[in-house]
């Protein structure tokens, strides 16, 4: 079976590089005929996928079979595993997780292939690009990291485990999700190197990519903050982000990925920026590799990293001649990326774009800076330091405010030129609100809980606190004052109900009120990201009957039992819980010993409200007297940041919903390729 | 009853007064007993979220929970037992970067080297926003050269970008 496996890898490899190479020969030579070797090269591309997906099914099946001849195997599964964890088991270690890289890439690359009679040219273009990195990947299944290679010796009657951390149902969703995201912008990249290798006329292929590109990004969302709630729910420390390396290797694409979905209406809009949004892809590109070559190479220390190995070469090989075909590219055909129009004020939605890509990226390249500083650091002062999360929220806050108010700002603002006038006409009742909310934060007693009675000049952290739910107060009351003006205009102009109008104007620039609805969910993020500065915590070694006091909460031991599975042993706490002396709620936090990797792991028990969340976790037994210990956390505002992200996904999905009614730019795009680009109307599609 | 009062109401005050003296020797022995627990507790916080655990967990000292870690309970006992000494803030950093390396600090110092850690984002954003300022300023200048401006004020184009912006985008 493993050598079924490792045939279809070797088949893969050849076939991706027969597509990339025979696409190269055909396109740069344009000779007759030449359209035939493209077409083979597309179906050589298509089979590729059918080989790298028999490989994964293969050794998905070798993970539910138990068979521990292939190392990959014995070494991440176990036979107590739990079958939807076997699933897990190829993307748990460093050699399945390049496989399941491998198949998404060649997933992608297969639709693309098979939607090639919207723009032959370009797709076989963007083809040939996909293959290439396709033929990376294969080559490192292949020969640097061989997910069949056998065991040596003789194989084990029972396999060494999965992590207990990847043993959580979340775990099953977020890597797939992650990865997704990852690779997909290798769609809008190949897209991108492609149109500047052909000098592709228009903005068309910017049109063709679009979605490509939203749904990316909303997978590369979604996984990062799965992650998140993971590790909020798993590792059991409290909280749900820690700046560690692999973490802000996720982050890094996101942030370019997110700057070029806004500059790229400036292209499509106004024909500007065009340089800057090629390589803008460009970098989103080559920072989603740079973060797979980050958790691979142990460049970096951390926790969630694989283990290291030689591939890191491999990766930065791979980076420099990435880099290199970008700049050949940018250098032969730069004089096609000139813009088209100029800007006319700095009160602008233009100059608003300019100002969200500027700070998107200088957080990105905050997280950059932070993330590399210790390697540099070592290479200079020849000892390593360490760059946690007192840096970057003394670095990132204050960017992450700025972007927030460049959110609630942004849309309100035309295109071309808006005056004062508007301005303020436009800003007054949402500046007012978040001055409002403001005052009511500030003013309130603190008795009132948290995120009431706070007093921003006690600490930095409570003035960030403030200033975050004011901005997210800002944006809220911006998109909602988008919503009821369009809306009522429509309601006027139908007789119908305002909620009824609302809901058609959404459907009719889908694009534009879905983005709406995106920032609303980041300003729900941000508002539940602000009570961090407000978490408490207290930890007590608890008998039965003991109580512990955290907020308006008190916990009280109610009784200790033990769980024994064929995977692991558990020792449970049951907890009630009392607020003003009525029991609320019983919790029960766990500390699990996995028998297989020998490993122990917390499993905390979370009571969550829109308030608050009252985190339990059982830290152990003090080896002393033997008593279990109970850490109880209580952050406020935490579900905001779930909500947040789940109307960010539902906005995106809105805006990936064809408009009812095409608005003129849609049908300004869907001339010809040749047709030069007219600024489409104001605010239209936007 | 009028010689009595006057000496009863001055062994009351004179009472009063040792009583509201020793009550507010014990309150102020008590406040500052309370302020100064409360705030050694606060620097151990402070403190012990400005180091991380050692173990290669990479976690802020005082949020390392993994079972049987060989150095997160033993670091936070050497945190407290020095607070409790009285050792000054630095001086307890230090003796932990003696005895555990530069690692153990959170975040780099703002000193030497490191300063250039802290330095760069902000440098970078100072020069992006020099950037976008100079280029705009330079497109500005390009498209008051290469067209000529319209004849009309900006609220009169707000008007009808306005205008347009209704009709366009509904």
């Amino acid at each position: 079976m493993s050598s079924l496996g490792s045939f279809a890898l070797l088949l893969a490899l050849s076939l991706a590089a027969y597509c990339f190479l025979a696409g190269l020969w055909a396109l740069s030579r344009r000779e007759s005929g030449s359209e035939l070797l493209v077409e083979t090269a597309r179906r050589a591309g298509i089979a590729s996928f059918g080989m790298v997906a028999l490989a994964s099914a293969i050794l998905v099946v070798a993970a539910f079979r138990n068979d521990f001849s292939i190392a990959y195997i014995l070494h991440h599964s176990n036979r107590a595993l739990p079958l939807p964890y076997k699933f897990a088991v190829l993307w748990s270690g460093q050699e399945g997780s390049l496989l399941f890289w491998s198949l998404l890439l060649s997933a992608y690359g297969l639709v693309l292939r098979l939607r090639y009679r919207t723009d032959e040219r370009l797709f076989a273009y963007a083809s040939t690009v996909i293959a290439a990195v396709q033929s990376f990947f294969l080559l490192l299944l292949n020969f640097a990291a061989r997910p069949f290679a056998a065991t040596p010796g003789q194989p084990g009657s029972d396999g060494n485990g999965l992590n207990p951390l990847l043993q959580y149902p979340e775990m099953v969703i977020h890597p797939p999700m992650l990865y997704l995201g990852y690779i997909g912008f290798t769609v809008p990249f190949a897209f991108a190197l492609g149109a500047l290798a052909m000098r592709y006329p228009g903005e068309r292929w910017i049109h063709i990519t679009r979605r490509w590109t939203m749904v990316t990004w909303a997978f590369l969302t979604c996984g990062i903050f799965l992650g998140a709630h993971w590790a909020y729910y798993v590792l059991g420390w409290g909280g749900y982000w820690g700046w560690d390396p692999v973490e802000n290797a996720s982050l890094l694409p996101w942030l370019t990925g997110t700057a070029f979905l806004h500059s790229v209406m400036m292209q499509e809009k106004r024909g500007m920026l065009k340089t800057w949004n090629m390589w803008l892809i460009f970098s989103t590109f080559l920072l989603a590799i740079f973060g797979t070559f980050l958790t691979r190479s142990g460049v970096v220390n951390s926790v969630h990293a694989f283990a290291q190995s030689s591939i890191g070469d491999w990766f930065v090989a791979f980076l420099a001649v990435t880099l290199a075909a970008c700049i050949f590219f940018y250098a032969k055909n730069r004089a096609h990326l000139r813009s088209e129009h100029r800007l006319e004020s700095l009160v602008s939605r233009e100059s608003s774009f300019l100002f969200n890509n500027l700070v998107l990226l200088v957080a990105c390249f905050a997280v950059l800076w932070g993330t590399l500083f210790p390697v540099i650091s070592e290479w200079v002062e020849g000892h390593k330091v360490t760059v946690g999360p007192p840096f970057f929220n003394k670095v990132m806050v204050p960017i992450g405010l700025f972007l927030l108010f460049l959110t609630a700002v942004g849309p309100l603002l035309a295109w071309g030129k808006t005056s004062f006038s508007s301005l303020r006409q436009n800003f007054l009742w949402p500046a007012s609100g978040a001055m409002a909310i403001g005052v009511l934060l500030v003013a309130t007693p603190p008795a009132w809980g948290a995120p009431f009675g706070m007093r921003p000049w006690q600490h930095i952290s409570y003035f960030y606190s403030l200033m975050a739910a004011m901005l997210g107060t800002l944006v809220v009351l911006t998109v909602i004052s988008e919503f009821l003006r369009g809306g009522r205009v429509i309601a006027a102009k139908t007789a119908r109900g305002l909620p009824l109008s609302m809901v058609q104007l959404a459907r009719r620039n889908t694009r534009r009120y879905g983005g709406y609805i995106v920032h609303f969910g980041v300003a729900l993020v941000f508002i539940g990201i602000l009570g961090s500065a407000l978490n408490r915590d207290a930890e007590k070694e608890m008998s039965f009957g003991d109580s512990l006091a955290l907020g308006p909460y008190n916990l009280v031991c109610r009784s200790y039992t033990q769980e024994e599975t064929p995977n692991y042993s558990a020792n449970i706490a049951i907890m009630d819980v009392l607020r003003d002396g009525r029991q609320v709620d019983t919790l029960y936090p766990e500390s699990r010993f996995y028998a297989a990797t020998e490993q122990p792991q917390h499993v905390p028990a979370v009571r969550s409200t829109l308030r608050e969340d009252l985190y339990v976790v059982y830290e152990g037994q003090n080896p002393e007297t033997g008593r279990p210990i109970i850490k109880a956390h209580l952050n406020p505002l935490v579900s905001w940041i779930w909500i947040g992200i789940l109307v960010m996904a539902s906005g995106t999905i809105l805006a990936l919903v064809p408009n009812r009614v095409a608005a003129p730019a849609a049908l300004a795009a869907k001339q010809g390729a040749d047709a030069q680009m007219h600024p489409a109307p104001v605010g239209a599609g936007d | 009853m009028r010689r009595c009062i006057p000496r009863r109401s001055g062994q009351v005050t004179e009472m009063s007064k040792r009583y509201r003296l020793r009550l507010l020797a014990g309150l102020s022995l008590g406040l500052v007993t309370w302020l100064a627990a409360g705030d050694d507790s606060a620097r151990v916080q402070r403190l012990g979220h400005e180091m991380v655990c050692v173990c290669g967990c990479n976690q802020i000292l005082l949020e390392c929970n993994h079972v049987g870690c060989q150095y997160s309970d033993q670091m936070r006992a050497e945190l407290t037992s020095a607070v409790d000494n009285g050792t000054g803030d630095n001086g307890i950093l230090e003796r932990f970067i003696e005895k555990y390396g530069t690692t153990v600090l959170a975040a780099p110092t703002n000193t030497g080297f490191n300063r250039l850690a802290w330095w760069m984002p902000y440098i970078a954003l100072a020069a992006g926003i020099a950037g976008v300022l100079l280029t705009v300023r330079a497109w500005r200048a390009r498209a008051s050269r290469g067209s000529p401006r319209p004849g009309r004020n900006g609220s009169e184009l707000d008007h009808y970008r306005e205008q347009a912006r209704r009709e366009t985008a509904l």
